[in-house]
């Protein structure tokens, strides 16, 4: 009895100084997470079976360019907590009107098989993703590039008489140039997207195989990939850009269910997960259980309502006004998506360059004067909202028809379609009955990327089937202005436009909320819904 | 003997050719454009679409795109997913590890339910068959994702006793949760069916007769008994180790594990209808040849079957 009471006292001292001692070592555990970093550490990251092949040109959704976008380096980058772009492998980009650009890449960067990255290497790949026959997924990012229409026809029945775009020209190992079709002033932005990224030679003797294991240039490579299980890739040590990350393996592991990956979180089997399951957000209960672990970002996107200009009713400014003012967002964002969401106010994402607040000044819920113009509108008959049901995408919808169901004292239907697909032919088909969701998330950060696709007469995005020769004046004048202040200003004057006939319905912005486990440090949720990898640092 | 198996056989013919067209249609005749959705919100382009329609043969009709698909299949190729990934791969990866959990769950059912059928069964009305009588009364009424779920949330995310999700490879050990929950109904079943039949068959005239012989009790439950009770619970348990083959979807879903219902899982979700053709077309073929054990195990077990 007392030499067990002498061994406690012995072990209190030995654990209240090691105590004592780690806390002074781990002086910078501030986050809510103990231990040293560990630069050897792995990282594990809930993935989703990746959709297509893993080459940049054929990938366009979270799942596969979790993996591509960790193995590839474009020209341009954007940071990870506020999506500036910089210069990543490219040494400068010039122009002068906003037509030609003369690219200089940095030297000495390798592919990972080890042989260089030089100037071919992206005309080549930018020429593979635009030829038609080889039928990638992003090859109309390349639409704007003088020559697509020769590789790339617009009639589908049309054979291309060329696999070259004549607006790529090499000028040497570490230099080319790009002429576009028109003048485009978001050009250099937009090449930081996945599919600009270069190709080794390897790819292009054989691209199945390569696809099997991709070589990239970027701060990640290839290890491994069992699908439905996981993909692996190990850091590039030998990698030369900024966005060198902190940790030694990756291991995205593919999930089926949300919830499952949710319970790993929680249980620390897993260390990040972008969006939280239906379940977590019920009641906020991830505030409870994530506490320090919650990761709130700012993604780029926006959430409206399309109002079809083909359906017989909706083609009136004024039901706009008042279906738009009876619709109370904050209580919406609040309640129904518990925080995930902020109220929107315009028609670009918060956060983005040249956004500013309150653009659309109808977007304040406002009874009276919804009842107003509602009356002034003489609109007869039932409202509808038609959207895929599932991921979340019905309650706040349900409850957007019921607020405005409230106010205006008109009948106010959700109409669910059974999955995204059926949803986007619907869409796509012109064949909405009312109005419909349309979502927007920003492939790169620019303000042109929220006009451009979606108002534009006969844009690629157009839900609404919108048309006003101004704005699509506006839009041409501001691609062609090389000064870039002087171009979003003019965005702006589009997107002033463009809210004064309210063609769809701002409704709210997406903040991104996130999660991860006690051994990730500190880590960044970027504007893509994806961990920013050079942000992480587990410990160990 | 041989021509009750030869005529078990043909039988199988028509209805697998009846099946996997009635599947192929059913997946692939879906209304919808298969890559709507693929590209987020724009439209896909057109040089991308024609590919994809070209390689699974989207243009031809839809019986030319079975037959198609069939004459593949003989050639032993289940086709490929969307992302190139080839289904046959897919399926030989994965169908051990459903194979195990399936074992795993009807090893549970069998044994538990059995013995609780058995017990109940002999005994009669007390204390032990009430018992019963509501717990298996209570798994009944619960579906399988609300079993897995709180099994999940319980043991692994409030207790830590187990993992929340098994790892890429899973071994019986890991699996005995999820088989838990993948079994738990079945279980229930067949500790009923046990108790009535073994109930009903207590009383009958050759049990009489064997305890008038001086049989010793273990021998008249053991041969005499469960002979000719276990037949119905075995018709349940055949079919099941099918059901059960394709009933992990939920299960598999849920601890997210690499088996055939876990690729249905995906393949519904990412509209991937190779996939789950692919795979549906094995679990009727398991369906299939499992009814076609239960069927020779039912003759080998009651001669009047043999010599019909």
């Amino acid at each position: 009895m007392r030499r067990s009471r002498r061994l406690w006292g012995a072990a209190a001292v030995v654990t209240t100084l090691s105590l004592v001692l780690a806390a002074c070592g781990g002086g910078s555990s501030s986050s809510g997470s103990s231990g040293e970093v560990d630069p050897n550490g792995t990282f594990t990251v809930y993935g989703t079976e990746p959709q297509n092949t893993l080459i940049p040109t054929n990938t366009n959704e979270l799942g596969g360019s979790k993996a591509v976008d960790a193995m590839f380096a474009e020209l341009v980058a954007f940071k990870g907590d506020n999506a500036q772009p910089y210069n990543q492998m490219a040494e400068s980009i010039t122009t002068t009107d906003s037509k030609v650009f003369d690219i200089k890449i940095k030297q000495g960067w390798k592919f990972h098989d080890g042989t260089e990255v030089k100037a071919k290497n992206f005309v080549d790949a930018w020429n593979y993703g635009a030829y038609s026959p080889n039928g990638q997924i992003n090859s109309t990012f390349f639409e704007n590039i003088q020559g697509y229409d020769d590789v790339h026809p617009a009639d589908d029945n049309a054979k291309p008489t060329t696999d070259k775009m004549s607006g790529l020209v090499v000028k040497g190992d570490y230099e080319f140039q790009v002429t576009l079709k028109a003048p485009f002033s978001v050009f250099a932005t937009k090449i930081g997207y996945t599919a600009f990224a270069p190709l080794p030679d390897v790819f292009f003797k054989d691209p199945k195989a390569f696809a099997q294991h991709p070589i990239g240039n970027g701060p990640m490579k290839f290890v491994s990939r069992t699908p439905n299980v996981d993909i692996k890739l190990t850091r590039n040590d030998d990698y030369k850009g900024q966005d060198k990350v902190k940790f030694k393996d990756l291991d995205i592991k593919i999930y089926a269910s949300q919830e499952t990956a949710y319970q790993d979180l929680l249980s620390n089997k897993l260390d990040f997960i972008e969006t939280l399951p239906p379940s977590a957000l019920a009641g906020s209960k991830y505030k409870t259980d994530l506490k320090d672990n919650l990761v709130i970002g700012h993604l780029l996107g926006i959430s409206t309502i399309a109002v079809p200009y083909y359906v017989p009713g909706y083609d009136n400014l004024d039901l706009r006004k008042a279906i738009s003012m009876a619709i109370d967002r904050t209580q919406i964002t609040k309640t129904v998506m518990n925080d995930t969401y902020v109220p929107a106010d315009g028609y670009v994402s918060q956060g983005i360059e040249g956004y500013r607040p309150a653009v659309c000044e109808f977007c304040k819920f406002d009874p009276t004067a919804a009842k107003a113009a509602f009356a002034k509108s003489g609109f007869k008959g039932k409202l509808t909202i038609a959207s895929n049901a599932d991921g979340g995408r019905k309650e706040p919808l349900v409850a957007a028809c019921n607020s405005i169901k409230n106010v205006l004292g008109v009948e106010c239907d959700f109409v669910p379609a059974t999955d995204f697909g059926q949803w986007r032919s619907i869409v796509t088909g012109h064949k909405l009955t009312g109005m419909g969701r349309s979502d927007w998330s920003a492939d790169y950060p620019s303000i042109e990327d929220f006009l451009n696709p979606i108002y534009r007469s006969g844009a690629s995005s157009n839900d609404s089937v919108y048309t006003n020769p101004a704005v699509d004046q506006l839009l041409e004048q501001a691609d062609s202005t090389p000064d870039k202040d002087a171009a979003i200003k003019i965005y702006q004057q589009a997107e002033d436009a463009i809210a004064k006939d309210l063609p769809s319905i701002p409704v709210w912005d997406e903040k991104g909320v996130a999660a991860k486990s006690k051994h990730t440090k500190t880590v960044t949720l970027d504007f893509r819904r994806r961990a920013d990898y050079s942000s992480v640092e587990v410990t160990k | 003997m041989i021509r009750y198996v030869l005529r078990r056989l043909l039988q199988l013919i028509p209805v697998f050719f009846g099946t996997t067209f009635l599947i192929y249609v059913l997946v692939w005749a879906v209304p919808g454009d298969p890559f709507s959705g693929k590209c987020g919100q724009t439209a896909c382009p057109q040089a991308y679409v024609d590919l994809m329609t070209e390689k699974f043969h989207l243009n031809d009709n839809l019986i030319l795109q079975y037959l198609k698909y069939l004459g593949s299949l003989f050639t032993g190729d289940w086709g490929e997913t969307f992302n190139g990934t080839s289904v046959g791969e897919l399926i030989a990866t994965s169908y051990p590890i459903t194979l195990r959990l399936a074992l795993v769950a009807v090893l549970i059912e069998a044994v538990i339910g059995l013995t609780a059928g058995v017990l109940t069964g002999l005994r009669g009305k007390g204390f032990l068959d009430n018992l019963v009588l509501v717990s298996t009364t209570f798994l009944i009424s619960l579906p399988v994702f609300v079993t897995a779920i709180v099994l999940q949330l319980v043991l692994g995310t409030e207790l830590g006793i187990i993992d929340t999700s098994v790892s890429d490879n899973p071994g019986f050990g890991e699996l005995i949760v999820p088989g838990i929950a993948l079994g738990s109904l079945s279980m229930a079943y067949v500790a009923r069916l046990t108790r009535t039949s073994i109930a009903e068959n207590r009383h009958a005239d050759y049990i009489r007769t064997a305890i008038a012989k001086g049989q010793p009790n273990s021998r008249v439950v053991g041969v005499h008994l469960l002979r000719n009770s276990v037949i119905p619970v075995l018709t349940f348990l055949g079919t099941d180790l099918g059901a059960l083959m394709g009933g992990a979807i939920v299960t598999e879903g849920v601890f997210n594990i690499n088996g055939l219902g876990g690729l249905i899982f995906r393949g519904i979700q990412n509209r991937e209808s190779a996939t789950v053709v692919g795979v549906v077309v094995l679990l009727v073929l398991v369906y299939l040849l499992m009814s076609l054990i239960v069927d020779l195990l039912y003759a080998v077990l009651d001669p009047r079957i043999r010599y019909d």
